[in-house]
């Protein structure tokens, strides 16, 4: 009993250390707040710790934790506080914090410049696509999460997740062409 | 050729309609997802350095326990070695005093004993010269019975 015990909890803290990254990354994208995201981070792993022995493993280990950082950060939006939060937007990023991370490859100055501007647009757009939209918009563009998978983890079909995609991008697309 | 007229025409619309080129959002996308990756681990990494470290609240706490200590233990060890010294000094100061006493004491012993040993040959001197009148035959008797 004891064994089995130490075997779950070994096998959860090995999922923790292989995904916490990339749901930090995927709050942090959304919320644009770092302490924010942290905290909605830990959140995310307590709760799947109390309910580890109820993942029954039929989606990836991945999809389920993100599923669980989507409810919360629903909660959250929706608690009042986070209504403060994002009134005041005390510790947020300025919308193109984002582009400031672009790493420069081998591009010239003037590709960089640009490149940049078009982060800055795209996160601009981002910031104005209503939460599922922006939800389904990060799975699949910052996580490269395929349709199925954000499906299942927001609990959507997916020919919905497949619309609101349709819609976000359009969106990106009209805000890039404005730029010019 | 009126199959070709009504792509081209289609095309136009797609493009009016779609100011961006796929090539150019494809690219636009992958530079977004990129520096959000990057701005992520940067600000991943930071808060786990935070958060490796001993909250403040704690450092301080442990720092003013140490600084107390140290006080205690510097407090303690100076309060003991002044006592000591107290206690050192005293004692040489009785010590001093004891010495300076026990040569006081005996030079007046020695100065007793001088005085006492003057007065009695100021005493011998007196008796054996001022011999009564009476008495004079007699002394001079004992002075021809000491003669050999």
């Amino acid at each position: 009993m004891a064994m089995a015990e130490d075997n779950a909890a070994e096998e959860f803290s090995a999922v923790v250390a292989r995904h916490r990254p990339q749901i930090f990354r995927f709050l942090l994208s959304s919320t644009r707040d770092v302490d924010l995201a942290e905290t909605l981070t830990q959140d995310c792993f307590l709760k799947a710790h109390r309910n580890w022995s109820s993942f029954r493993g039929e989606s990836s280990a991945m999809t389920w934790l993100m599923r669980i950082a989507i409810n919360l950060q629903k909660d959250h939006w929706r608690n009042r506080r986070m209504q403060f939060w994002r009134r005041t937007q005390s510790n947020a990023v300025a919308l193109d914090e984002a582009s400031e991370w672009l790493p420069s490859g081998e591009r010239s100055v003037e590709q960089q410049l640009l490149a940049k501007e078009r982060v800055g647009q795209v996160s601009k757009a981002v910031d104005g696509l209503s939460k599922r939209q922006r939800t389904v918009f990060l799975l699949r563009y910052v996580e490269e999460a395929e349709l199925s998978e954000i499906a299942r983890a927001t609990g959507l079909s997916e020919g919905t997740v497949k619309a609101h995609l349709s819609r976000a991008v359009a969106k990106v697309r009209a805000k890039l062409g404005g730029q010019r | 050729m009126i199959f070709k007229d009504k792509f081209a025409d289609r095309r136009s619309q797609h493009d009016e309609l779609n100011p961006v080129r796929d090539s150019e959002l494809n690219e636009a996308l992958t530079d977004f997802r990129l520096s959000v990756h990057a701005w992520s681990e940067n600000a991943f990494s930071r808060s786990r350095m935070v958060a490796a470290a001993a909250p403040p609240r704690r450092v301080w706490r442990l720092a003013a326990g140490w600084a107390l200590g140290c006080v205690l233990i510097v407090g303690g060890a100076s309060a003991g070695v002044w006592q000591h010294q107290q206690r050192e000094m005293r004692i040489a100061v009785a010590r001093v005093a004891e010495q300076q006493r026990l040569v006081a004491l005996q030079k007046n012993q020695q100065a007793q004993q001088q005085e006492d040993e003057d007065l009695l040959a100021k005493v011998d001197r007196d008796v054996s010269r001022e011999v009564p009148v009476a008495m004079e035959p007699l002394a001079q008797l004992m002075g021809e019975d000491e003669t050999p």
